[in-house]
């Protein structure tokens, strides 16, 4: 039965691989609605909003996947969490709403609200995800299969920080996101804006890694204690690593590097989220064994995945190469 | 506030608020993006230059309506698990594979072919346009596989079992995915949506040949439209026909709502037209009724016996009145599309098609009438299954959250407010797009782009 035993687990894996394409894909593109207000040219925001029209869309396709992969692969998770995120999940439902029509109703008007609302409704999504966030790590009061907490349980300080620092960080993606995609002047703002927002972002890591193990002794245990230490300690120095090659990249005024050496900044940060909350989906109540679906339900829905997945990556690759690049592609970095 | 409000009914009425806003853009897109495969298939076989200006025209209109069937339908698939919980505990390992496979056939096909169907034709070429085109519209009919199959398991369950946690699971998944009201629901729905799209196609069309009965674009799309309807329409009806026989079969109940059966007739039961069903006496008021058609047509003979309201307990009751209304709300729109296909089959063969002022005022009239009817049949099923989340087996009071009154009060607000502002802007930006005459040389949605990056960008972009 060792395999029964490995398939949440192969589970937890897909759905933290679902949510992190999510935080890959949609990051910039909310970022990009995060730094909106920033660039009030008209003509910036057109191409701002055009390096991101065509794949939009399949962006947050990631998002129902991962709501949807949850509920049916660890369904006492779903039905734990979403009531217990139950304001910020609405919020972020709104926020989506109000920016995705903007992608086409901007073009329908002169009049500037859907650039309000793109702008709104990222930063309110974004927030939104970030407090989520927190108040997953932070715990949640669960008695027997339900929720069993208050509406409000899911803001404190904690909370409050998460959601800032996925602010930051979405905002930073947007920024070399728009180094990597325009030209000219509105190249260079973002090379500024990427310079301030990297050392934010550099505190909010900070900031929430101070944090964490003062939630719940097993993180301290988790990430401190002897021989965890060894399994852990890379990944700051991972983090240490990355930010220089980052500065430096910055500093050299590559096109490529800053976007996926960010995106490798989100990912340690994410493996870090992983080694805090593993193997519980709802931390210190519910484990990945416990919330999982039954066994039937997981591998049929694994073959699904092994065949689409791969599917799916490629087409969407295909439809990025399609809208590839500046107007000169020799300039890419490999 | 709200303290004393049931939080069930209140996320029972967010449920059928939110999904009755976002069902109105997919029942749109299934059918508009086949109709803009055909309308590319033709351009790509004939050369004929009216088919691309048809097809850049309705791609404009379906960019819009797609991206609020995005919004919209984000909303649902997170809202089982906010406000239905206890459902997505129980139902989650039957319903949430089927919803899954939703999203990895369909959605991920949809969204990933899309930026290439609406900008790309200059960068990809004909022949891998079409493909994306294709894709797209193979996608919209994906999903209404796997979400119909996902519904319809929750009407009419069969092969599941229940684990020691109390939850549903998969005994046989071709039994889950198969179950006996899906084929007929997936049938009528598409065809809704397939006349759905061409009611309004049609309507637009004689908005522009009451103008000027020569637009070129305004004849092809009304002429396709109307063929779409004469064929479609009576297939539907016949379709609705098959769909209640099998309701009837394994959701007698929702029949006696449709129907209005209070009552038990030994000897046949009549056909009530029209009535105020009264669920507090168990009566239907001011019945107009045609003695014994009810089993002829339900039963195929005018003297079977047809069970009543009567033979089953009140705490199982659907809420007669909605069930009763809505269904007769959708069979006279589909008696109305019926005549509109058949008039205008009468003037084709007339041959003033283009030219009956008539007609083109009755297919303008006619433009809201598949969202109606779709709205309805929707409201129909949904209502006649109470007081049931998975039929007969899970009730709806047990699968909501453990959410306090106030908490579901103020999203629902929330959701009426959004969805009225966002949506009712949406549709006037649809009605303007529809109510500009399709010409000759019409221009993609990329044309109103400027152009990427650095390129040059022709300020096109504020052009309407």
């Amino acid at each position: 039965m060792s395999f029964a035993i490995d398939l949440p687990t192969i589970w937890a894996f897909i759905i933290a691989f679902a949510v992190f394409v999510y935080v890959v894909m949609d990051g910039f593109d909310l970022g990009l609605g995060i730094l909106f207000p920033l660039f009030p040219k008209k003509e910036d925001r057109d191409v701002i909003m055009n390096s991101v029209a065509p794949v939009w869309d399949g962006n947050e396709t990631w998002l129902v996947l991962g709501g949807g992969g949850l509920m049916a692969a660890f369904p006492l998770a779903y039905a734990v969490l979403m009531p217990a995120l139950y304001t910020p999940m609405i919020a972020m439902l709104l926020g989506l709403v109000f920016r995705g029509v903007a992608f086409e109703f901007r073009w329908r008007t002169q009049s500037k609200r859907w650039d309000v609302a793109f702008a709104g409704g990222s930063l309110l999504a974004t927030l939104a995800q970030g407090i989520a966030l927190g108040a997953i790590l932070q715990g949640i009061h669960v008695e027997g299969r339900h929720y069993a907490g208050g509406w409000w349980d899911w803001l404190t300080p904690f909370s409050v920080l998460t959601g800032v620092s996925l602010v930051i960080g979405y905002a930073l993606l947007g920024a070399t996101w728009l180094v990597m995609k325009t030209e000219g002047e509105l190249r260079d703002k973002a090379y500024g804006l990427s310079w301030a927002l990297l050392c934010a972002m550099l505190g909010a890591i900070g900031a929430v890694s101070i944090a964490t193990p003062f939630l719940h002794v097993q993180y301290t245990h988790r990430w401190f204690a002897w021989p965890n230490i060894i399994l852990t300690a890379p990944v700051p120095v991972a983090v240490a690593a990355v930010t220089v090659l980052l500065l430096r990249s910055l500093a050299k005024k590559y096109d490529y590097q800053p976007f996926f050496l960010s995106l490798a900044l989100f990912a340690l940060s994410y493996a870090g989220l992983g080694i805090s909350m593993y193997p519980y989906i709802v931390p210190q109540s519910i484990t990945i064994w416990q919330a999982a679906s039954p066994e039937n339900s997981q591998i049929f829905m694994l073959f699904g995945v092994a065949v689409l997945i791969p599917l799916i990556l490629g087409y969407t690759a295909w439809a990025y190469w399609v809208f590839r690049g500046k107007v000169r592609p020799e300039s890419g970095y490999h | 506030m709200f303290e004393g409000w049931d939080a069930v009914i209140l996320a029972r009425a967010q449920f059928a608020f939110t999904m009755s806003f976002h069902i109105v853009f997919p029942a749109f897109s299934i059918g508009l993006a086949s109709y803009l495969a055909v309308l590319e298939a033709l351009w790509l076989w004939t050369g004929r230059e009216v088919f691309i200006s048809l097809f850049n025209y309705w791609l404009k209109i379906f960019a819009v309506a797609f991206g609020m069937g995005v919004v919209s339908g984000i909303v649902m698939s997170y809202q089982f698990g906010t406000n239905w919980s206890a459902f997505s505990d129980k139902a989650g390992p039957v319903i949430g594979p089927l919803m899954a496979y939703e999203v990895l056939t369909a959605f991920f096909l949809e969204a990933g072919f899309l930026g290439v169907m609406l900008f790309g034709l200059e960068r990809v070429g004909h022949r891998l346009h079409f493909i994306a085109t294709l894709m797209v519209a193979i996608g919209t009919l994906i999903s209404a596989f796997w979400i119909l199959s996902a519904n319809s398991w929750m009407q009419t369950p069969t092969g599941y079992a229940v684990n020691a946690s109390g939850q549903f699971i998969a005994a046989d998944w071709l039994k889950v995915i198969f179950n006996p009201s899906f084929p007929y629901r997936l049938v009528h729905m598409v065809l809704a949506a397939y006349l759905t799209t061409a009611l309004v196609v049609g309507a637009v069309g004689a908005f522009h040949l009451l103008r000027d009965i020569h637009l070129a674009g305004a004849r092809v799309m009304f002429s396709m439209a109307m063929w779409m309807a004469t064929l479609v329409a009576p297939v539907q009806i016949l379709a609705g026909d098959q769909h209640g026989l099998n309701t009837l079969e394994h959701q007698p109940v929702k029949i006696m709502a449709m129907e209005g059966h209070f009552q038990s007739h030994k000897d046949g039961a009549p056909l009530i037209l029209f009535g105020l069903p009264n669920q507090a006496a168990g009566k239907v008021d001011y019945a107009l009724e045609v003695p014994k058609l009810g089993s002829l047509i339900l039963k195929h003979s005018p003297d079977a016996p047809l069970a009543g309201l009567d033979t089953v307990p009140r705490e199982n009751w659907p809420p007669v009145p909605i069930t009763f209304w809505s269904f007769r709300i959708m069979v006279g729109m589909g008696v109305l599309m019926l005549g509109l296909g058949l008039f205008s089959l009468w003037t084709r063969w007339r041959g003033t098609l283009y030219e009956s002022r008539l007609l083109h005022v009755f297919a303008l009239a006619m433009a809201p009438s598949g969202f109606i009817a779709v709205l309805a049949g929707w409201i129909t099923t949904e209502t006649g299954r109470q007081p049931f989340t998975v039929y007969g087996l899970l009730r709806t009071v047990d699968s909501a959250s453990p959410l306090a009154p106030p908490a579901v009060a103020s999203s629902l607000t929330a959701f009426v407010i959004v969805y009225f502002t966002v949506f009712a802007a949406g549709v006037i930006y649809l009605l303007r797009l529809m109510a500009s005459p399709p010409h000759r040389g019409e221009e993609g949605p990329s044309s109103e782009v400027p152009a990427r990056a650095a390129g040059i960008t022709p300020a096109a972009g504020v052009a309407r």
